[in-house]
């Protein structure tokens, strides 16, 4: 045999030269169908996580083995290494195939994350093997980040650990929609069925709320390829899918795209006088030139002219695209920036509520500023109050007044201008945020905005002597709050008035907020854009609040349309010192009424944004009250309204 | 319109979005060039990250005085049609010294020639962040590295320490003296490489290419003799035989392979096919496996 061969170099023989000269031709000509196959090819990014010693890396070795992933030099490499360091004695080991820096070669442990790549006939697969140890916890949630999916590893002898527990709420945390529970080492328990049930149920009895779309249990061998890739003769009471068909099955979606535009501005690119664009890469939505869009912080709009990608013009652009944006007019826009759908803007608040993991050996303590940054703002940032930290093994609630490394806690932020954001579990990109330490520039943290809060919950309180409760007492009467909303000319003011003067009879303390009355005054530098709508309903809420502490009944007559800004009213109050008050009069009704020609306006078109005509009014969904105003005359509903204060214990 | 953007879509935007994080953020980038494939993909995508604009960096090649006679030629070339800002260092008193791969040995030659060589370029040139054409899917301590590294000042990387990197929220602040290495390509594989030069139609090095070259074996390996300065040892024979690259360096140290893939098209039905990896073809990944770790925490790409 090697007689004939030339040299005895591995890319001089001749049958390896033959082979490819062969495959060459016939794969050119089907080069072009390759590739249109992988344009075709979706893309999931995975994570496998769980305890030390569970087999992570080697799970991933197999499946890059099986899908002929692993070259002969790196399989002659494996073979040298599985002998110095390997842990399978005459096996090689194939951790080691992942395992790339040398402490983690000579400890036999995964210290940080590892990205690899592999692709099957369907998909394109990105997998962060993720360390188990806790005290690497930081690059665990670096790999859960952008992961859709995480396969937990659980020994079969050992069952759920901490570390089980730990990862997967972190995953589910971090938004992971998706898990693979895969029970490895079913070779040391005899492939016993008994084993997998009683696992599945112990991780589903916790899993089973943390909010995950699927949970695919799998028993598997990740060393002797049981249920990776094909199914297993040792496991004929398993009829689920192997780990490698889950891959390749969940679902993945570009459900981004449906979601109006948020493009946080990253770069301004202007080279020159003539040219000023936009850089940025979408976080949800799609954009046209012509379309026009909205500045998140000041509420300005503008369209779009062109989207510039390279030399070429797009018709086009979708969520997940990287483009440059050249908008019709000249607007003050920087980065930190974000362009957004006029008809459907993200939230806008200096101050909110965010899950954060903590990564820092220096514990996160309230009070302290930290570097707050998204991904294309950053600013200063403070946690005003530690809510409670999670116990990552029962998921119960803890007071506390740090949060060390690697806990995980519920936090209120405190920031030095207003940010555009969305729930993270709505959006990743515009959701999410790191904590920079000031001296070190370390990343000390990651968070996940929930929701913003009102300066009032935040602001500290001078404690004052006289209480709500000694000034309601007083007045011998519970106070609160009757808000009055429904369309304009709906009769909320009639009965608003008629109410008020029964109670004034009765020896009451009371005060009308009338929002049309309260715009000539306290709001009258305030217009009708959506953040001026938002002040002016925030305003009335703090006076009535105001009024409520100095202990009397309000009642406030307000169109108020959006659930989300009356929810915002009752958030500023205590328990019971709301009563939402649903003033129902038919749309027809209201506009035949037309008290003050609006209606008549509104429907010629002079009047824009007006409720009931071309701007939504959602009625409220379960109303503390919901008086039906054409079955009664105007003094029954106030009967009606006095006895449900009266039963309710408002006035005595 | 409703078809999910392809893979390389993707890719080609998460490298511009690094990209135009890194020229919002730093007083002083740079792009190192490398002439090869990776780094003109690189280079092609600052051009479309930036148009109708320049790339606001400049471009720096680490030029280790043994490099392919035809890469130099390509980069100049590359330099003037595209007209972007180049700088090229060399190791001046290595080159004083005569320090080379075959009297030195490959490790000393690519220390002082290219570790060393780029310290004192970003030194020198005060640049506070780099950019770097390395891939996770080349090598294993690749794999683990951030897409925005952390170099402490004299440019050391710490493997066991590295910053978190949550999502696409990059954390570019540094220190004084303190610099950050970013590989936009980190996420790209060797094929999608080629598949995007396929489809962007980006010039490469002919070398990639494969013609009729003069080789000698050595080592189990084929070399070019690309210049003088290569001697033949006793019972070596140059043979003009059909060879391309896969990968580009210091030429005594990158190993040819035969082939007749002499187009793009070819290439790519070439890595369909193929069984080696292509750092095989470079010597100095060989000499153990820990040895580009070891190589980066001195500073190297």
């Amino acid at each position: 045999m090697g007689d004939n061969s030339p040299k005895n170099a591995p890319h001089a023989q001749s049958p390896e030269k033959a082979r490819h000269a062969q495959s060459d031709s016939a794969a050119a000509q089907g080069v072009g169908a390759f590739i249109a196959e992988q344009e075709q090819k979706s893309l999931l990014r995975f994570i496998t996580c769980g305890s030390v010693d569970d087999g992570k890396s080697t799970l991933i070795g197999r499946l890059l083995l099986d899908t002929q992933l692993i070259l002969e030099d790196q399989m002659a490499a494996l073979a040298s290494d599985s002998s110095r360091h390997g842990t399978t004695g005459e096996d090689m080991d194939l951790a080691l195939l992942v395992d790339g820096l040398e402490a983690e070669r000579e400890q036999g442990i995964t210290i940080d994350v590892a990205y690899r790549f592999f692709a099957t006939g369907t998909r394109k697969f990105i997998v962060a093997d993720t360390p188990g140890h806790e005290q690497y916890t930081r690059n665990m949630a670096t790999g859960a980040s952008t992961a859709e999916l995480a396969i937990v590893l659980v020994d079969a002898r050992k069952g759920v650990l901490t570390q089980t527990r730990r990862h997967s709420f972190i995953a589910s945390l971090l938004g992971v929609r998706h898990v693979i529970l895969a029970i490895n080492k079913f070779d040391l328990v005899d492939f016993d069925r008994t084993v997998f049930d009683r696992i599945v149920a112990d991780y589903l009895s916790f899993a089973g709320t943390l909010g995950f779309d699927s949970i695919s249990p799998v028993p598997i061998s990740a060393r002797f390829g049981d249920n990776v890739i094909a199914r297993s003769g040792n496991t004929p009471w398993y009829d689920g899918p192997t780990v490698l068909e889950r891959l390749e099955t969940v679902p993945v979606g570009d459900r981004l795209e449906a979601m109006p535009l948020r493009f946080p501005v990253q770069y301004v690119n202007r080279p020159n006088l003539d040219f000023r664009g936009y850089c940025g890469t979408l976080a949800a939505g799609n954009l046209s030139p012509g379309d026009r869009v909205r500045v998140a912080r000041s509420g300005k709009t503008t369209s779009i002219d062109r989207i510039i990608l390279g030399d070429d013009d797009l018709t086009a652009a979708r969520a997940g695209q990287s483009v440059t944006l050249t908008l019709a007019d000249e607007l003050d826009i920087s980065r930190g920036d974000m362009l957004v759908a006029p008809d459907a803007p993200p939230e806008l608040a200096d101050q909110f509520e965010a899950n954060l993991v903590w990564f820092d050996e220096h514990a996160l303590l309230p009070g302290r500023q930290y570097i707050l940054r998204t991904e294309a703002d950053q600013l200063p940032a403070t946690v005003t109050t530690l809510k409670h930290k999670v116990d990552v093994n029962s998921f119960t609630h803890e007071a506390a007044r740090s949060l060390d490394l690697n806990e995980v806690g519920v936090v209120n932020l405190s920031l030095q201008t207003a940010i555009p954001f969305d729930p993270y579990g709505t959006n990743r990109s515009t959701g999410g945020f790191i904590l920079i330490d000031r001296l070190t520039n370390a990343t000390v943290g990651a968070g996940m905005i929930t929701h913003a809060l009102w300066r009032a919950a935040n602001v500290h309180w001078q404690a004052l002597d006289v209480s709500k409760t000694a000034r309601a007492e007083m007045k011998h009467q519970k106070p609160a709050v009757i808000w009055f909303t429904g369309l304009s000319g709906s009769g909320k003011s009639t009965i608003a008035n008629l109410l008020e003067k029964r109670l004034h009879a009765e020896g009451r303390h009371t005060y009308i907020l009338d929002g049309d009355n309260v715009r000539h005054g306290l709001n009258r530098d305030l217009g009708f854009t959506e953040e001026d709508r938002v002040e002016n309903i925030r305003r009335i809420g703090e006076v009535a609040r105001l009024m409520v502490d100095a202990g009397l009944i309000v009642l406030v007559s307000f169109i108020s349309p959006f659930r989300a800004e009356r929810r915002m009213a009752r958030d500023l109050l205590n328990e019971g010192e709301f009563v939402e008050l649903f003033v129902d009069t038919p749309f027809e009704e209201c506009a035949r009424r037309d008290p003050k020609g609006l209606y008549a306006k509104a429907l010629k078109g002079e009047i824009r944004n007006f409720t009931g005509v071309d701007s939504p009014y959602e009625a409220p969904e379960s109303p503390d009250l919901h008086l039906r105003t054409m079955d009664k005359q105007v003094s029954a509903l106030v009967d009606d309204i006095h006895a449900w204060l009266r039963q309710k214990g408002y006035i005595a | 319109m409703t078809r999910p953007l392809t893979h390389l879509q993707r890719l080609e935007a998460e490298s511009i979005h690094i990209l135009r994080e890194v020229a919002a953020n730093f007083a002083k980038p740079v792009m190192l060039y490398s002439i090869g494939k990776d780094s003109s993909v690189m280079l092609h995508l600052a051009l479309k990250a930036f148009a109708p604009a320049r790339p606001p960096f400049p471009f720096l090649h680490i030029d280790s005085n043994w490099k392919f006679a035809e890469m130099i030629a390509f980069r100049d070339r590359m330099a003037r049609e595209l007209g972007f800002d180049l700088i090229v260092h060399k190791n001046a008193e290595g080159v004083r010294q005569g320090v080379g791969p075959f009297t030195h040995g490959s490790s000393t030659h690519t220390h002082l020639m290219k570790t060393v060589a780029l310290r004192e370029a970003l030194d020198q040139h005060g640049f506070d962040a780099a950019f770097g054409g390395a891939r996770r899917d080349e090598e294993k301590s690749r794999a683990k590295e951030r897409i925005f590294s952390f170099r402490k000042a004299g440019h050391s990387w710490d493997p066991k320490n590295q910053r978190p990197e949550m999502w696409k929220i990059y954390n570019t602040r540094v220190a004084s003296g303190e610099t950050i290495r970013v590989f936009p390509l980190s996420n790209w594989t060797e094929l999608d490489i080629w598949q995007y030069i396929l489809q962007e139609d980006i010039p490469i090095v002919p070398l990639y290419f494969a013609r009729r070259r003069p080789v000698v074996a050595r080592d189990g390996m084929l070399l070019m003799k690309d210049d003088e300065r290569m001697q033949l040892r006793d019972g070596e024979q140059l043979e003009q035989r059909m060879v391309r690259f896969r990968t580009l360096g210091c030429y005594p140290l990158t190993a040819a392979v035969e082939s007749e893939a002499d187009t793009l098209e070819a290439i790519v039905a070439e890595m369909l096919v193929a069984r080696t990896s292509e750092r095989h073809g470079r010597m100095i990944d060989h000499d153990e496996s820990g040895s580009m770790e070891k190589k980066k925490r001195e500073g190297y790409f």
